[in-house]
């Protein structure tokens, strides 16, 4: 039996590279990137599972569905009150949470999970490397530029007065970029 | 000094207060705590980072723990209501559209009498309402509900994100919304409506959010419970002192907390709403009370009220949902743990609710315990010990 699952992002990229890894456990996919009447546009797709990004805050508009008691509303039930704890901890750890048609098998959500949890997984990872990568970028920046203020200042060449930067953050048991960050503050506020 | 670390989670919002001011004005660190305060998109995932332990505790809307008490929307673990951390807060606000009607009708926008906007509204609407609201289990739905029920409007209420809700509200995509503040300010500040109500008129005293904590983290964490509650119960008695209002707003605002304008924070904060866009300015008295009138003592009868209504909407049993609520309140934890921080504490943990029409002095163990009004709109009271 094919699974229709949902997965609510709107970033088409990130939707995209979730959407490939489920098509090959053969399951119909769609995507719904508007958060604007989230639960009625799901609730209309009727899929046996949803997926949506733990830190997206239309998450809490799906809870509803969750409480439905309309007959013809199909019952959801909150991922956690499956009895696979072990999963429902990774989920959450990964940053994913997911909303299931009551009584579906538990196998078959467990390998539309783990095969979502390892997605979310790459997402938060490439989150962190991109924020590392963006703050060596700007610290890059800002010991050139207290460089400059120093080899102005004192007329010395690049080399020294980087080690001077270097001589001074060891002296006080901080880091470069601290005390270039002090440095062009300083001078900003001096000139 | 060691200080213990300990994570606590909030949805940005202006009852947050005594947590932030809690961190940020040293009461938790005389505790021994450095409180990390992480915060969560949303309702539903603050619940689940304090049921899976991401977070020791949590601001928690008071509905909440109710619900689970009760077996509704997925219990996986029993969560403990410590103390109350707000009274009122929220406010009712309708679209331009409705806003006309109610005009052109006379209404009077006088920001206070529940039954009058009430009937008001029903004369200003055609079809069913679709009403905004946070979370399906909060103090919004069930005022709300309460509000309007057998008064033959038919209304939907729609779940969506507090800082989305101007936005919803601007878009059509509701046609009013019941959202705590800052948040229905910020819709009239956008222009895509006008306030009617604030919460308190429907009911004078609701708890709004409590500090909540799953019940075997507390068992485990008796020492910590307590020092929590202190650093929390003397931040709220700060923020009950006026002069302190200024600097709470000037924290409140910034962008790690609630992120939203200093003028808007700091009305709601004083009680004094702009209602309209063309600035009809309105006083209301108990906004948002966080210390006053034993605001933060964790009433049975509070949590009762909530059962009750869950229990007549969802077909359970009104005995065992009143008691489920009941236990869930840790007025031992509140007794043993604020006496020696100086609260005055009351002689019963549970009282009518809807019977004080003035401020009541009551039995407590210092003897300086005065309740404030409590009534509903609709003057009936509520007795949490029959069924």
């Amino acid at each position: 039996m094919k699974l229709h699952i949902v997965i609510v992002e709107q970033d088409e990229a990130r939707a995209k590279l979730v959407m490939e890894s489920l098509h090959p456990l053969g399951h119909q996919v769609t995507v719904v990137s508007e958060v604007s009447g989230l639960a009625r546009r799901v609730r209309d797709i009727a899929p046996d599972v949803v997926l949506i990004e733990m830190s997206n805050p239309s998450r809490d508009s799906l809870e509803e569905m969750a409480l439905a008691s309309d007959p013809m509303a199909r019952p959801v039930a909150f991922f956690v009150d499956r009895t696979d704890r072990d999963l429902t901890q990774q989920a959450i750890e990964a940053g994913v949470s997911a909303y299931v048609v009551d009584g579906l098998q538990p196998e078959r959500v467990a390998s539309v999970m783990d095969a979502a949890i390892a997605r979310f997984q790459m997402f938060r990872r490439m989150r962190t490397e991109l924020e590392t990568t963006r703050r060596a970028l700007e610290e890059r920046k800002l010991i050139d530029r207290a460089k400059g203020i120093l080899m102005k200042a004192r007329g010395i060449g690049e080399d020294e007065a980087y080690a001077l930067l270097r001589r001074t953050a060891m002296d006080q048991g901080r880091k470069v970029a601290d005390i270039a960050a002090a440095l062009v503050t300083a001078a900003g506020l001096l000139s | 000094m060691n200080l213990t670390t300990l994570r606590v989670g909030f949805v940005p919002l202006l009852d947050m207060a005594p947590i932030v001011i809690a961190h940020e004005m040293g009461f938790a660190q005389a505790e021994g705590l450095e409180l990390r305060l992480t915060r969560a998109p949303s309702w539903s995932s603050l619940r689940d980072m304090l049921l899976w332990g991401q977070v020791d505790a949590a601001q928690m809307l008071a509905p909440v723990p109710v619900a689970m008490a009760l077996g509704l929307g997925g219990a996986v673990a029993r969560l403990d209501i410590l103390q109350v951390i707000s009274i009122n807060g929220d406010v009712i606000g309708v679209s331009q559209n409705i806003a006309k009607r109610l005009r052109h009708m006379g209404h009077d926008f006088g920001f206070s009498d529940a039954r009058r906007a009430r009937d008001d509204l029903i004369g200003a609407v055609d079809g069913p309402l679709r009403i905004g609201v946070p979370f399906p289990f909060s103090t919004h739905v069930e005022l709300v509900s309460y509000w309007l029920r057998n008064t033959g409007i038919t209304f939907e209420l729609c779940t969506i994100p507090p800082p989305r809700m101007a936005d919803a509200l601007a878009a059509g995509e509701i046609d009013a919304f019941c959202v705590g503040e800052p948040w229905g300010s910020v819709a009239v500040e956008l222009g895509a409506g006008v306030l009617l109500l604030p919460s308190r008129a429907i009911w004078a005293v609701a708890p709004e959010k409590v500090l909540a904590a799953r019940h075997d983290w507390i068992e485990d964490n008796p020492a910590l419970t307590g020092c929590l509650m202190r650093a929390i119960w003397r931040a709220a008695k700060w923020l009950s002192v006026p002069e302190n209002r200024s600097i709470a707003s000037d924290i409140l605002s910034r962008s790690d907390y609630v992120n939203a304008p200093l003028d808007v924070v700091d009305r709601a904060l004083r009680g004094e709403m702009v209602i309209s866009a063309q600035g009809d300015l309105r006083r209301v008295p108990d906004m948002i009370r966080f210390f006053d009138g034993a605001a933060s003592f964790p009433w049975r009868s509070q949590a009762a009220w909530f059962a009750a209504q869950m229990a007549a909407r969802n077909g359970l049993d009104l005995g065992r949902s009143l008691e489920a609520a009941k236990a869930i309140c840790r007025t031992d934890l509140y007794r043993e743990n604020l006496r020696s921080a100086g609260a005055d504490l009351p002689g019963a943990s549970e009282k009518l609710e809807g019977a004080l029409h003035h401020p009541t002095a009551v039995s407590s163990e210092r003897g300086t315990m005065i309740l404030p009004i409590d009534q509903f709109f609709d003057g009936k009271i509520f007795d949490p010990s029959a069924h």
